[in-house]
């Protein structure tokens, strides 16, 4: 058992099977990936894990460290040390970087704040104090939000394609913490149809059609995911999986 | 230093001895309709008769003064009921630059009605930036009316913002109308946070009258409860290469309820007017990202909700 599971999920939204029996098995302290092409249902795994709204009606389970989490509250699974980085973070605002990075942070903890700025590469004088809006960048709002999870410091943290929308300079912040959360033992699930963030896991979830296919090392899966599903018309028809092609 | 000096300060947060006794900064405190203090810079004039139901004052910032340092106004009324009617002639003179932070200060408010009636001239080249924060207490007895007509000459800057996020509003009906000239620039900002059976009517009026004139009408507004908002903001621009906005975003909680008309109205073919208006409950996005981190809902959205009106 890992320290994130999920077993047999089904979900269908608007009559369309999204996820057909998705299972996976996270080992704790490790980097992890689900990697698949677009429609793979790769956030709409991610979304369940959270359980987000709109995505907390389904079948099957999702376990953290051995307990069911299905029933419980976005709020409740982040208490336990589950959080999520969204594929493109969401904007605030008036909300300081501070009071955004600070939430959940005690009066005598605030040096968090600066340090975490640091981590990702943001000059802590620059963005303490600006707020978390359309003034910040896709990038600088990717690295805040990452800023974020370093200063809660969770369990398990499910990455939902961590290199949308962001330039060179900025990814390379966030594969180097990657290795800063891996250092700390924080287990990481990478979300992703990019060759380049697959090859910064360890062990990979191939994802087709809602479920998994394939899982292994990133070794085997990343050239299989190269050069058989990035070509593939599959494009994760459904008409076509049922018929079983 | 008279106690009622103290009991204003105090209810507004400030230590009165980091104001008063620096001499760089000028002020006027007003209970009720009596003067409680005033101290002048040069180039800052002030000519201020108590009537019956408050204070009529007249302030003048004379021809090319710039006062380096936010004047400070307090009015306020320490007891439960009264009146308060002030009226205000605000001259920036030409090329004159000025900052006032007034803090309307109701603590104990159960039926109190402050009105306020202001005229004010933003001369040739002048700039007047006004900040207003009202502090009220927790029972919603405070009627709010502010009137105020604003001209800002060629090349002038004018900008105020009403900030109403501590305690009950009450009621609050503020009306604003501002013509800018050639080249000038006005800048409207309100947030408001209401409650209970808060109502909170806002009419603010923009007249981009003159070339090169900008102007932006801002309203951000949250309500819970029972309360009500309506906002009605109106942009004209009838000048070549006028450009304007209009900005109102409303967060609805509970049983309250909220309503935005932005009315942009652009009368040459050279000018430019935007508006935007959201209307809703807090961002489900904004609160799952904070939700995530542990924050439960109500803390979650109470974070949203200061961000916006910050």
């Amino acid at each position: 058992m890992g320290v994130l599971d999920v077993e047999g999920v089904f979900l269908t939204k608007n009559g369309v099977p999204i996820l057909n029996g998705l299972s996976l098995e996270v080992w704790e302290g490790h980097v992890h990936a689900v990697v698949g092409p677009n429609g793979a249902g790769k956030s709409t795994a991610a979304s369940v894990i959270m359980g987000l709204a709109g995505y907390r009606d389904f079948e099957g389970d999702v376990l953290l460290g051995g307990e069911s989490i299905k029933d419980l509250s976005v709020t409740e699974r982040g208490r336990r040390g589950l959080t999520l980085a969204w594929q493109e973070p969401a904007r605030f605002e008036g909300l300081s970087v501070s009071d955004f990075i600070g939430a959940t942070l005690d009066a005598e903890n605030r040096e968090v704040i600066r340090e975490s700025l640091d981590m990702v590469g943001l000059e802590p004088d620059d963005y303490i104090d600006r707020a978390v809006d359309k003034s910040l960048s896709g990038g600088e709002r990717k690295r805040i939000e990452l800023a974020s999870i370093l200063a809660m410091n969770p369990r398990v943290v499910v990455m939902d394609e961590p290199d949308s929308g962001i330039d060179v300079a900025a990814l390379e912040h966030i594969f180097d913490n990657l290795d800063t959360l891996k250092e700390r033992n924080t287990t990481v699930l990478l979300i992703t149809h990019s060759p380049t963030v697959l090859r910064r896991a360890e062990h990979a979830f191939l994802m087709c059609c809602g479920r998994v296919v394939d899982k292994g090392s990133v070794d085997r899966i990343a050239p299989y995911f190269e050069q058989q599903c990035i070509p593939c018309d599959h494009k994760n028809r459904p008409e076509k999986d049922a018929a079983g092609t | 230093m008279p106690d009622l000096i103290e009991q204003l300060y105090a209810s507004i947060g400030q230590n009165p001895h980091e104001i008063r006794d620096d001499e760089s900064i000028a002020r006027i405190e007003v209970h009720k309709n009596e003067v409680l203090g005033v101290h002048l810079v040069p180039g800052l004039e002030v000519d201020a008769e108590e009537t019956e139901d408050g204070l009529d004052a007249a302030i003048t910032v004379t021809r090319g003064t710039r006062i380096e340092k936010p004047v400070q106004v307090c009015f306020g009324m320490m007891p439960e009921r009264g009146l308060q009617k002030i009226v205000l002639d605000i001259r920036i003179e030409d090329e004159a630059s000025a900052a006032i932070i007034a803090h309307c200060t109701f603590p104990f408010a159960r039926e109190i009605t402050h009105t306020m009636d202001a005229e004010i001239r933003v001369g040739h080249g002048a700039e007047y930036a006004y900040f207003e924060r009202h502090v009220h207490g927790p029972e919603g007895g405070v009627r709010i009316v502010p009137k105020t007509r604003v001209t800002v000459e060629q090349g002038g800057r004018f900008s105020t913002e009403f900030e109403l996020i501590k305690g009950r509003v009450g009621t609050i009906d503020l009306e604003l109308e501002a013509t800018c000239k050639a080249h000038s620039v006005m800048d409207v900002k309100a947030r408001i946070g209401g409650a209970g059976d808060d109502r909170i009517n806002l009419n603010e009026i923009g007249r981009l009258i003159g070339e090169g004139a900008r102007g932006a009408l801002t309203s951000h507004i949250a309500v819970r409860d029972a309360a009500r908002a309506e906002v009605l903001n109106t942009l004209t621009a009838s000048a070549p290469f006028a450009r304007g906005h209009v900005d109102c975003k409303e967060i609805v909680q509970d049983q309250a309820v909220a309503k935005a008309v932005p009315v942009v109205e652009v009368n040459h073919p050279k000018a430019h007017v935007t508006h935007e208006a959201a209307i809703g409950s807090v961002d489900t996005k904004q609160l799952e990202t904070l939700m995530s981190r542990g924050l439960d809902e109500d803390a979650a959205a109470a974070l949203i909700i200061q961000g916006m009106l910050s």
